[in-house]
C-alpha cells in the first residue's frame, strides 16, 4: 500500500484514540472535582487533567488559572490547543478523507458523523449534564470506530497500521495517567495508600474503564501497587501496557510476514515487550513508578518513530 | 424569457403523461405532500452522512458544500436512450479520431475543414504530443457530453468535455440514494441499471496498458489532493474500482518508468487515470512551480511506459470554437451525417457573425470559447441593459474568445422545490467510455438542474442541482 495511506491510517487512529482518552480525563476530572476535600484531598483535579493531557505548556500560555471552565474549555475546543477533543477529531476526519479508499465506509460514516455532529457544539452554553452527554458521545465515537474497523477491514496491511496507531496512543496514554496520578497520589506527607486516595486511585481504573474488572481481576480493595500492577502488567486488562504490546508485536509481526522482512520497529516493540514480561511490581515500585513510565514513554516514542521511518515515509 | 415554451418531459400539452413516466405521475398524485418533504430530508442526510460535498472556489464560508438534489427522477424511454447512445458512440469516435490527426498529420486542416489557427492557436493544444502514439490510439478514455432536450425528437450536444469530466459519483450516488428512498417504484418499472459503471471504467484503463506492461496491469487514480473541489469523486471512483489513490508526492520517476512509494518499496505504475490538468502534470514540462504533478513523468509517457488518462492535449475539444465544427468532423472522420445535433453556433471571430451577435445580443447566450462550469457566459434574456452594454464591450475587445448560441428553450422535468412540484430546466451528462477494445456507455448519465425558477443555468457552482436518470423501458 501507499506509505502515505499507511502514515493517514495510523493517525487517524491515534487521533480517535486521543479523542477518546480526553473525554475520559475530563470525566474524571468533573467527578473527582465534585467530592467534598475530606474525599478528595486538596489536590487541584483541573490542573492533573492538564497534565494528563499533557497540554501544561500551551495551557498556561493561554490561561492563568486551572479552573474547570478554563481547562474544559481548552480540551474540548481551545483554538489555542492544537489537540483538543475538536482538533483530534478534525484531524481524525481530514485523515480520514485522505485514505477513504483505504476505510471501509462504515468507518468514515463514524469520522464524519462525529466531525458532523462537532460543527454545532457550543461550549459556551453547555450545562455539566451537556457536557457529560457530549464526552459520552466522543467515547461512544471511538469505541464506534473501533468496532467497525475490527468488524468490517480487510486483515491486511490497512488493518495492521490502524491497529498499530491503536495501540501506540493507548499506551501513551496509560503510562501518562499512571505518570501523572503517581505524583498526586503520593504526597509526603500522606501515608501510601490511605483512605484519602482511595477515590484518586478508583477515579484512575474508572477512567479507563476498569473499576469492575479490577475487582473480578483482585478481588481485593483498591491498593495502589494493583492498580499499577492492573494497568501495567496484566494481560487480561486489555489497555494495560503488557496488553498494547502483545498487540503491537503480533501487529508488526503481521507485516513483517506480509512483506517477508523485518526492521527496527519489530527489533524494538519486541524489547519492550520482553521488559514487560519479565517485570514485577515490586520491583518497578523499587526503582520507581516514575522512572519506569518516563522510560517507557520514551521507548514508546521511539517505536513509533521507527514504524515510521520503515513503513510510512 | 422568449415566447418559446419550454418541452416539459413528463406532460404533453393537452395534460396526459408521456411514455415512460405514468408510474411516477401515478406515485406523485398518490403521495401525501409531507412525503415528499420527509424524502428529500433523508436524501440529505444520506449525502451529509457519507460527505458527498463538493467545493466552491472563491467560496470563504464553509469549504465544504452539499451539491442540493432533487428526488423526482428523469425519464428517459429505452428507444430514445439507444438512439442517444448511438450518436455519443459517434460523436467520441470522432474526438478521438480528430485529436490523433491535429497530433500527426492533421489532414482535417489540410483538407480546410478546420481553420489551423483554432487548433494551433488554442491554449490547450500541446506541441509535446505531437507524434506520441497512445496505446490503441485512443485519447479520450473518459467523455462527458453535455446534451440538452428541446422538443421530443430533437437532442442537441451542448458541450464535449474531453479533459477530466467529473459528475460521474453524483450519477452512481444519486442511484443510490433513490433505491433506498423510493424502493416501491423500482419495484414496478425496469430501470436500466449503472452501477457496472466502475467496473467499466477499469476495464477501458486496462485495456489502454502500455504493451509492455504485465497482464495485471496497475492503474491508479491520481487526485490534486482533498481540497480540490472534486476530491469526493476521486476517492469514490478509486474505492470502487480497488485501485489506489495517489497525490504527486507518491510517484516518482526513475529512468522512464514510474513507481509509487508503498510500505513495501517502489512498485511500477502502468496507468494513471488523472484528475489533475495538463499544465500541473510535471513541472519539468509544463507549469515548474505546480506540486501537484510528478517530475519527469511527459518523458515517461513519451517513452511509452506509462499511460495517461485522458491522454495530455485533448482539451482541444472542450474549445467552443472547435465545437461549432462538430458536425463536419463527425462527418470528416466517420464518413456518415451525426446522429446528434449541434446547437446552431455563431463564431463571433467571423464578421459577420459578430455583426449578428452584437445585433442580436439580448437574445442569445454568449460563451468564452474556453470557459467552463457557467463562469463568465452571458444569458442574454435575463441580462440587464447594464450588463449587456459591457458584455458587448468585451466582445468587440476580443471576438476570438467568445461563440454565441440562441437561447434554448432547455426541457424541463417535475421537480420538488419551495415545499411543491414545479418543472425546472434540465441537462444530461452521459459518460463514455472509449478502451483499446470498444466503447462502453451505462444507460443514462448525471441530470442537472437549474434550481432557480426560470434559470437556464445548471451547474453546480452556480446554484444547480441533481437528480437520478432512469432508462425505462416504455
Amino acid at each position: 500500500m501507499l506509505s502515505r495511506m499507511a502514515d493517514n491510517l495510523f493517525w487517524l487512529s491515534r487521533y480517535m484514540e486521543r479523542a477518546e482518552n480526553l473525554a475520559r480525563i475530563l470525566d474524571v476530572a468533573q467527578r473527582l472535582s465534585a467530592l467534598p476535600s475530606a474525599y478528595a484531598g486538596a489536590s487541584n483535579e483541573w490542573e492533573s487533567a492538564i497534565a494528563t493531557a499533557a497540554c501544561a505548556e500551551s495551557f498556561f500560555n493561554t490561561y492563568q488559572d486551572a479552573t474547570r471552565e478554563n481547562v474544559i474549555a481548552f480540551i474540548v475546543s481551545d483554538d489555542a490547543n492544537p489537540t483538543s477533543i475538536r482538533a483530534c477529531l478534525e484531524t481524525a476526519r481530514s485523515n480520514a478523507r485522505a485514505v477513504r479508499t483505504a476505510i471501509t465506509g462504515e468507518m468514515w460514516e463514524i469520522v464524519n458523523g462525529a466531525w458532523n455532529d462537532m460543527q454545532p457544539v457550543k461550549l459556551a452554553t453547555m450545562s455539566p449534564g451537556q457536557l457529560a452527554s457530549f464526552l459520552q458521545s466522543v467515547k461512544e465515537t471511538s469505541l464506534r470506530f473501533d468496532g467497525a474497523a475490527y468488524r468490517t477491514m480487510l486483515r491486511t496491511d490497512h488493518f495492521w497500521f490502524q491497529r498499530l496507531g491503536t495501540f501506540v496512543e493507548r499506551a501513551d496514554n496509560i503510562a501518562r495517567l499512571l505518570d501523572v496520578k503517581y505524583h498526586v497520589l503520593l504526597p509526603e506527607w500522606e501515608p501510601v495508600g490511605g483512605g484519602l486516595d482511595y477515590f484518586q486511585w478508583s477515579s484512575i481504573l474508572r477512567s479507563v474503564s476498569a473499576l469492575t474488572s479490577y475487582h473480578w481481576v483482585y478481588r481485593e480493595n483498591i491498593r495502589p501497587w494493583l492498580v499499577a500492577d492492573f494497568l501495567i502488567l496484566r494481560p487480561e486488562q486489555p489497555r494495560s501496557l503488557i496488553s498494547c504490546y502483545a498487540s503491537l508485536n503480533d501487529f508488526l509481526d503481521r507485516l513483517a510476514e506480509a512483506y517477508g522482512r523485518q526492521g527496527k520497529a519489530q527489533r524494538l516493540a519486541r524489547a519492550t515487550y520482553a521488559r514487560l514480561q519479565n517485570s514485577e511490581t515490586e520491583t518497578i515500585f523499587q526503582s520507581g513508578l516514575h522512572e519506569f513510565l518516563t522510560e517507557f514513554i520514551a521507548e514508546n516514542n521511539g517505536l513509533a518513530a521507527a514504524v515510521s521511518e520503515q513503513y510510512l515515509s | 424569457m422568449g415566447p418559446v415554451v419550454a418541452f416539459n418531459e413528463m406532460r404533453k400539452p393537452d395534460g396526459t403523461v408521456r411514455a415512460g413516466y405514468d408510474q411516477i405521475a401515478r406515485w406523485l398524485e398518490a403521495a401525501p405532500p409531507d412525503v415528499l418533504a420527509s424524502r428529500k430530508a433523508e436524501a440529505e442526510l444520506f449525502f451529509r452522512r457519507i460527505g458527498i460535498t463538493f467545493n466552491v472556489y472563491g467560496d470563504a464560508q464553509g469549504t465544504e458544500r452539499l451539491i442540493p438534489f432533487d428526488i423526482i427522477p428523469r425519464v428517459l424511454a429505452a428507444n430514445e436512450w439507444d438512439l442517444l447512445a448511438r450518436g455519443l458512440e459517434q460523436r467520441v469516435n470522432a474526438l478521438n479520431a480528430f485529436i490523433g490527426d491535429v497530433y500527426n498529420s492533421r489532414e482535417i486542416i489540410r483538407a480546410g475543414v478546420v481553420p489551423e489557427d483554432l487548433v494551433l492557436r488554442n491554449p490547450a493544444f500541446q506541441p509535446e504530443m505531437t507524434r506520441v502514439e497512445p496505446p490503441g490510439g485512443i485519447y479520450v478514455h473518459i467523455a462527458g457530453i453535455d446534451v440538452v432536450r428541446v422538443d421530443a425528437e430533437t437532442f442537441y450536444v451542448l458541450e464535449d468535455n474531453a479533459r477530466t469530466p467529473s459528475g460521474v459519483s453524483y450519477m452512481l450516488e444519486n442511484r443510490e440514494a433513490m433505491m433506498r428512498l423510493l424502493p416501491e417504484l423500482f419495484g414496478q418499472l425496469r430501470i436500466a441499471p449503472i452501477d457496472n459503471y466502475p467496473d467499466n471504467l477499469l476495464k477501458t484503463l486496462r485495456s489502454v496498458a502500455p504493451r509492455a506492461a504485465s497482464g495485471d496491469p496497475n492503474v491508479v487514480l491520481l487526485t490534486p489532493g482533498p481540497f480540490n473541489s472534486a476530491y469526493y469523486e476521486h476517492s469514490f471512483l478509486a474505492d470502487k474500482m480497488g485501485v489506489e489513490l495517489v497525490e504527486g508526492r507518491d510517484l516518482f520517476v526513475r529512468e522512464n518508468i514510474v513507481y509509487m512509494r508503498t510500505t513495501q518499496g517502489p512498485q511500477r505504475v502502468d496507468v494513471i487515470y488523472r484528475r489533475v490538468d495538463d499544465e500541473f502534470l510535471d513541472p519539468m514540462a509544463f507549469n515548474p512551480s505546480s506540486v501537484l504533478g510528478v517530475p519527469g513523468l511527459l518523458s515517461a509517457y513519451k517513452a511509452g511506459n506509462v499511460t495517461i488518462s485522458n491522454a495530455i492535449g485533448t482539451g482541444v475539444c472542450d474549445d467552443k470554437a472547435i465545437y461549432s465544427y462538430m458536425p463536419e468532423i463527425v462527418k470528416f472522420y466517420g464518413g456518415s451525417e451525426p446522429i446528434l445535433k449541434n446547437v446552431p453556433t455563431w463564431r463571433c471571430r467571423e464578421t459577420d457573425s459578430l455583426k449578428h451577435v452584437l445585433a442580436n445580443l439580448d437574445e442569445l447566450v454568449v460563451k468564452e470559447v474556453n470557459g467552463s462550469g457557467g463562469y463568465g457566459m452571458l444569458v442574454g434574456p435575463h441580462a440587464s441593459k447594464e450588463e449587456l452594454s459591457e458584455f458587448g464591450a468585451k466582445l468587440k475587445a476580443r471576438p476570438d474568445n467568445f461563440i454565441a448560441q440562441p437561447t434554448l428553450a432547455l426541457s424541463t422535468v417535475p421537480c420538488y422545490v419551495d415545499g411543491g412540484i414545479a418543472p425546472r430546466h434540465v441537462d444530461l451528462r452521459p459518460y463514455v467510455l472509449s478502451g483499446a477494445d470498444r466503447v462502453r456507455i451505462v444507460p443514462g448519465g448525471l441530470t442537472r438542474v437549474a434550481l432557480k425558477n426560470g434559470s437556464l443555468v445548471v451547474n453546480s457552482s452556480q446554484g444547480g442541482g441533481t437528480k437520478d436518470t432512469w432508462v425505462v423501458d416504455a
